[in-house]
C-alpha cells in the first residue's frame, strides 16, 4: 500500500468521483444496501466462537479443498458453484438469461423448420409476393426491446452491487501480478508479503524451480491450479482487494467467487470480495501475459477470523492490530491511514 | 427485376469478342491487374491460401489441446526455426500460434474474401458499373494486403522475445507488445497490420466512390441490392475505424523503438489507453467481417425463396444501425480492465441495443422465406445454416453484453465460443454460401450439388463439435489462450479436437468439388438459379465478359431490389 502511491493522484481523484457515484447508486437500491452491514455482524459471531479456541498463535496447516468446490468439475457444463453474494446473484441472472436465449434460439429453429416444411417447392409451388407488413416489423423490433429492458434491469443492478465500495474498516490486501506468479501484500497485518507460485506437475517440465510437486502434500488441490503459498483471507468479511501488476497486464480471476479484475501496471484496480464459506477457491490468470500465462494460478483460502489471525502470525512481521497475539475476534483491523483514504479504483476512460 | 432484365441484355454475340480481344497477357493481367473481376479472383485465391495457413495453425492448437500437458509444441517450435527449443520458447510458440491464427483469419482470410473477393466481383456487376471507380488503386489494395501477409509470415521466423514470432495475441496489448516482447517479430507483425490496414482503407474509398457514383441509371440507393448496401456500410466502417488502429499501432511502434511512453505508466502513459484505441477499431471490425455476409445471405434467401427480400428498407437500415451503434460499444471488450461503474453500465446498455437490428435481420430473413417456394440448392442450405448458427452466436453475445455477467465469462472459452459462432460459423458459412452461389458465375462451370450438400453437413457437424463444448469450458472457467489446462477440462477439449478433424474433412470435400467443377462441371448458363435470381449479374454470361456494361443497363421504375 505504500510503494508507488503518489503517482496516482489524478486517478484517485477521478475514482473517488466514480466511487461516490457508485455509492449513490447502491444507496438507491435499498435491498442490497441493507445486506452489506449484515455481513460483518454475522461473521463477528462466527469469529468470536473461533477466537475462544484459537490459543496457539502462529500455527497453521493449509486446508484441503473439497473436491468439486471452488474448482472446475470433470466434464462440467455450467457455471461453478458460487460462494459470494454477488456470485449467487450473478448466477441467478445467468440462469435466467440462459432460459431467455435458449427459448429465442428454439423459436428461431422452430420457424426455420416450419418454413422448410411448409414453404418448400413441393408443398408451395407458387411463391407469394408479400414483402412488407408494417405491424409485423414493428412487433419484431419492439418485442426484443422489451426483452432487453427486462434483462438490463437486473444486469445493471448486478453491476451496482459489484461496485459497492468497501467499508472503511475492511481488510486491505494488495494483489500484484508478475511474470509469472502472484504476490499478496497484507498492509493491515504488518505489511508482510506472500509469493505464490504454481506447484510443478509430476512428469512435466519444471515451471518454477525449487517449488515442490503437486500432490506431495495431503492438502494439495488439482494440478495447474494449486500453489505453494495460497492467498489466505478471513471468511465472511469484506476484503478490499487492490490489484496491480509489476510488468505486463495480468488478470486476477476466481470463477467461483464471481471475481475478475485486470492487474494493470501503473494502476490500482479495487473491488470488494466477501467470501461466504470457508474453503479453497481456485482461479487462473485471465489476460495473456507471456509464455507462462497458463502457469500462474490463484488459490484463495478463506478461513475463520481466528485461524486467519493464526496464519498471519506465522509470517515474519505479521501482526494483528499491531499486537503479536490474536486479537479479539470482533475487532476488525484498525482503520489505518491507508484504509481511510479514498480508495484508488479505476481511472476511467473519461479521465484520459 | 424481371422487367428490368428485358430492358437490358448483355448482347450475347459480343461475348466472344470480349473474351478474345481485350485480355492482357498473363503477367500484365494478374500482376498489374486493373480489372475488378481479376482482382476479385486474386483476392479469393489469396484468402483461400491464407485460410489454409490459418486453419493449419488452429489444427496445431487443437492437437495440442486434445490432452492436458504439453505434447507437440516443442515440435512446432522447430518449424519456426528454433533449434532444441527450451521450455520457454516452446510455450512462446503457442502464443505465436494464437496470434497468427487470429490475425490471419481476420485480416487475410475473412476480409479479403468477403470484401476484396465478393465485393470486387459483384458490387460493380450488381450496380451495373463497368468496373470499380479507381481500378489502379484497386490493384494497390490487393498488393498491400498481400505484402502485409508476407510480413506477418516473416515475423514468425524472427525473434520475438522468449522465442521466434510475435506472441502478443491478435489484440497486441501493451505492455506485453512493447516492453514485454523485445526483438523484431512484433515490429513485423505491426507492419503487417499497417499494410493490410492501408490496403483496406484504399479499398473502402474505392467501394464508397463506386457505389455512390457509378450506379446504373435508375438504380437509386433504395433500389440497390442488399449486398451492395452491406458493402457500402462496411466500407464506411473501414474508413472510420482503421485509421484509429493505425494510430494505435504506430504508437506501439514508437513506444517500442523510439522511447515514447504512450502506453507506459512509468512515463505518464497508460496501457488501458491502447485498449480503448484498439477496440474503437476492433468492435467495428467484427461488423466489417459479418455485414457483407448479411448481404450475401439476403441475396441467397431471396433467390431461392423466389420472393423479394421482406422489409427491404428495414434490412438496409438495420445494417446502417448496426454500423453506427457498433462505434459506441467498444469498451464491452474491456469490462475487466477496471472501468468505472457508470461506464460499465453505459456499455452494457449500449451493447444490448445491437441485438435489436440484428433481430430485425434474422426475422426478416425468415419472413422472406415464409410464403416462398424454397429450393434447397447448395447456397440455400448454407444460408439457412448461417441463420441458425448466427442466432446461437448472437444470443451468447447478449449474455456477454452484461458487464456484471462478463466478470465471470470474460477471457474464458465462452468468449471464444461466442465469437467463433458469429465468425467461424457465421462469416465463414456466409462465405461458403456466397461461394456456391456465385462460383459458377465466376468460373463458368457448375459445381456438384451433391458434394456441396455433403460439404455443408460435415462442416456443420464439425464446427458445432468444436465450438459448442467451448461454452461449457468457458462456464466452468477455462481461460483463453492456454496451451495447458486442469484435468477437469479434458473431456470437452477432446471433443473439440475431434470436431476439428471432422471440419477439416469437410474442406477436403470442398476442394474435390472445386476440382470436379473445373474438370467435369457442366458449363454454367447465364442465370443458372432461375427465376428467383433477379440482380444484374444474372443478366450477364457466366463468366461475365472481361469488360461488362459498355452500354449501361437502365433500371425500370417498377424494379424490385
Amino acid at each position: 500500500m505504500t510503494s508507488g502511491k503518489t503517482s496516482f493522484g489524478l486517478g484517485r481523484a477521478v475514482s473517488s468521483l466514480a466511487l461516490s457515484l457508485a455509492a449513490a447508486l447502491t444507496t438507491a437500491l435499498p435491498a442490497f444496501a441493507q445486506e452489506a452491514p449484515a455481513a460483518p455482524s454475522a461473521l463477528a459471531t462466527g469469529a468470536a466462537n473461533g477466537a475462544a479456541q484459537a490459543s496457539g498463535a502462529g500455527s497453521y496447516t493449509p486446508m484441503a479443498p473439497t473436491p468439486g468446490i471452488g474448482m472446475p468439475v470433470d466434464g462440467g457444463i455450467g457455471l461453478q458453484e458460487q460462494f459470494s453474494k454477488v456470485g449467487e446473484y450473478g448466477h441467478a441472472i445467468h440462469h435466467g438469461l440462459l432460459w431467455v436465449i435458449g427459448l429465442i434460439t428454439l423459436f428461431v429453429l422452430l420457424l426455420l423448420v416450419i418454413v422448410a416444411v411448409r414453404f418448400n417447392r413441393r408443398s408451395n409451388p407458387i411463391a407469394s409476393k408479400t414483402s412488407h407488413n408494417t405491424l409485423l416489423e414493428v412487433v419484431w423490433t419492439l418485442l426484443p426491446v422489451l426483452i432487453l429492458v427486462g434483462i438490463a434491469v437486473p444486469s445493471i443492478d448486478l453491476i451496482a452491487k459489484q461496485y459497492k465500495p468497501a467499508p472503511k474498516d475492511a481488510l486491505t490486501i494488495k494483489v500484484t501480478g508478475n511474470q509469472w506468479f502472484w504476490t499478496y501484500g497484507y498492509p493491515d497485518n504488518g505489511d508482510f508479503e506472500v509469493i505464490s507460485n504454481m506447484l510443478n506437475v509430476p512428469d512435466a517440465p519444471v515451471i518454477n524451480n525449487g517449488v515442490r510437486e503437486v500432490g506431495s502434500q495431503p492438502w494439495d488441490g488439482p494440478s495447474q491450479l494449486e500453489v505453494d503459498n495460497r492467498m489466505v483471507v478471513p471468511v465472511g468479511e469484506p476484503i478490499r482487494l487492490q490489484i496491480t501488476a509489476a510488468d505486463v497486464i495480468h488478470s486476477f480471476a476466481i470463477p467461483s467467487l464471481w471475481f475478475k479484475l485486470d492487474a494493470v501496471p501503473g494502476r490500482i484496480n479495487e473491488k470488494v470480495l466477501v467470501i461466504e464459506k470457508p474453503g479453497v477457491y481456485y482461479g487462473q490468470c485471465s489476460e495473456l501475459c507471456g509464455v507462462k500465462h497458463a502457469y500462474m494460478p490463484i488459490a484463495i483460502e478463506a478461513l475463520p477470523r481466528d485461524k486467519y489471525n493464526a496464519w498471519v502470525l506465522t509470517h515474519a512481521g505479521g501482526e494483528i492490530d499491531g499486537q503479536d497475539k490474536p486479537a479479539p475476534a470482533t475487532a476488525a483491523p484498525v482503520p489505518t491511514a491507508d484504509a481511510s483514504e479514498a480508495p484508488v479504483v479505476d481511472a476511467t476512460a473519461e479521465a484520459e | 427485376m424481371a422487367t428490368t432484365a428485358d430492358h437490358f441484355q448483355a448482347h450475347p454475340e459480343d461475348h466472344s469478342h470480349h473474351d478474345h480481344d481485350h485480355k492482357p497477357a498473363f503477367f500484365a493481367r494478374w500482376f498489374m491487374s486493373t480489372n475488378h473481376k481479376d482482382i476479385g479472383t486474386m483476392y479469393l485465391i489469396f484468402a483461400i491460401f491464407a485460410g489454409i495457413v490459418g486453419g493449419l495453425f488452429s489444427g496445431m492448437m487443437r492437437v495440442e489441446l486434445a490432452e492436458p500437458g504439453i505434447q507437440y509444441l516443442d515440435t512446432f517450435a522447430t518449424w519456426f526455426g528454433a533449434v532444441n527449443p527450451d521450455f520457454n520458447s516452446t510455450l512462446h510458440t503457442w502464443n505465436v500460434l494464437i496470434t497468427a491464427h487470429g490475425l490471419i483469419m481476420v485480416f487475410f482470410m475473412v476480409m479479403p474474401a468477403i470484401i476484396g473477393g465478393f465485393g470486387n466481383w459483384f458490387v460493380p456487376l450488381m450496380i451495373g458499373a463497368p468496373d470499380m471507380a479507381f481500378p489502379r488503386m484497386n490493384n494497390v489494395s490487393f498488393w498491400l494486403t498481400f505484402f502485409g501477409f508476407i510480413s506477418l509470415l516473416f515475423s514468425a521466423f524472427v525473434p520475438g522475445g522468449t522465442g521466434n514470432g510475435a506472441g502478443t495475441g491478435w489484440t497486441v496489448y501493451a505492455p506485453l507488445s512493447t516492453s514485454g516482447s523485445p526483438g523484431p517479430a512484433v515490429d513485423f507483425g505491426i507492419f503487417a497490420l499497417h499494410l493490410a490496414g492501408a490496403g483496406s482503407i484504399t479499398g473502402a474509398i474505392n467501394f464508397i466512390t463506386t457505389i455512390l457514383n457509378m450506379r446504373a441509371p435508375g438504380m437509386t440507393l433504395h433500389k440497390m441490392p442488399l449486398f451492395v448496401w452491406s458493402v457500402l456500410v462496411t466500407a464506411f466502417l473501414l474508413l472510420l475505424s482503421l485509421p484509429v488502429l493505425a494510430a494505435a499501432i504506430t504508437m506501439l511502434l514508437t513506444d517500442r523503438n523510439f522511447g515514447t511512453t504512450f502506453f507506459d505508466a512509468s512515463g505518464g502513459g497508460d496501457p488501458v489507453l491502447y485498449q480503448h484505441l484498439f477496440w474503437f477499431f476492433g468492435h467495428p471490425e467484427v461488423y466489417i467481417m459479418i455485414l457483407p455476409g448479411f448481404g450475401i445471405i439476403s441475396q441467397i434467401v431471396s433467390t431461392f425463396s423466389k420472393k423479394p427480400v421482406f422489409g427491404y428498407l428495414g434490412m438496409a437500415y438495420a445494417m446502417v444501425a448496426i454500423g453506427v451503434v457498433g462505434f459506441i460499444v467498444w469498451a464491452h471488450h474491456m469490462y475487466a480492465t477496471g472501468l468505472s461503474v457508470n461506464t460499465k453500465m453505459y456499455f452494457t446498455a449500449a451493447t444490448m441495443v445491437i441485438a435489436v437490428p440484428t433481430g430485425v435481420k434474422i426475422f426478416s430473413w425468415i419472413a422472406t422465406m415464409w410464403g416462398g417456394s424454397i429450393e434447397f440448392k447448395s447456397p440455400m442450405v448454407w444460408a439457412i445454416g448461417f441463420i441458425f448458427l448466427f442466432t446461437v452466436g448472437g444470443v451468447t453475445g447478449v449474455v456477454l453484453a452484461n458487464g456484471g455477467v462478463d466478470d465471470v465469462l470474460h477471457d474464458t472459452y465462452y468468449v471464444v465460443a461466442h465469437f467463433h459462432y458469429v465468425l467461424s460459423l457465421g462469416a465463414v458459412t456466409a462465405l461458403f454460401a456466397g461461394f456456391y452461389y456465385w462460383f459458377p458465375k465466376m468460373s463458368g462451370r457448375m459445381h456438384s450439388e451433391f458434394l456441396s450438400h455433403v460439404h455443408f453437413w460435415v462442416f456443420f457437424v464439425g464446427v458445432n463439435m468444436i465450438f459448442f463444448p467451448m461454452h461449457f469450458l468457458g462456464l466452468q472457467g477455462m481461460p483463453r489462450r492456454y496451451p495447458d489446462y486442469a484435468d477437469a477440462y479434458t473431456q470437452w477439449n477432446h471433443v473439440a479436437t475431434i470436431g476439428y478433424m471432422v471440419m477439416a474433412a469437410s474442406l477436403v470435400v470442398w476442394f474435390i468439388n472445386i476440382i470436379y467443377a473445373f474438370t467435369a462441371g457442366k458449363r454454367a448458363a447465364d442465370n443458372y438459379w432461375g427465376e428467383g435470381a433477379t440482380t444484374l449479374e444474372w443478366t450477364l454470361s457466366s463468366p461475365p465478359p472481361f469488360h461488362q456494361f459498355e452500354t449501361l443497363p437502365v433500371i425500370g421504375e417498377t424494379a424490385h431490389h
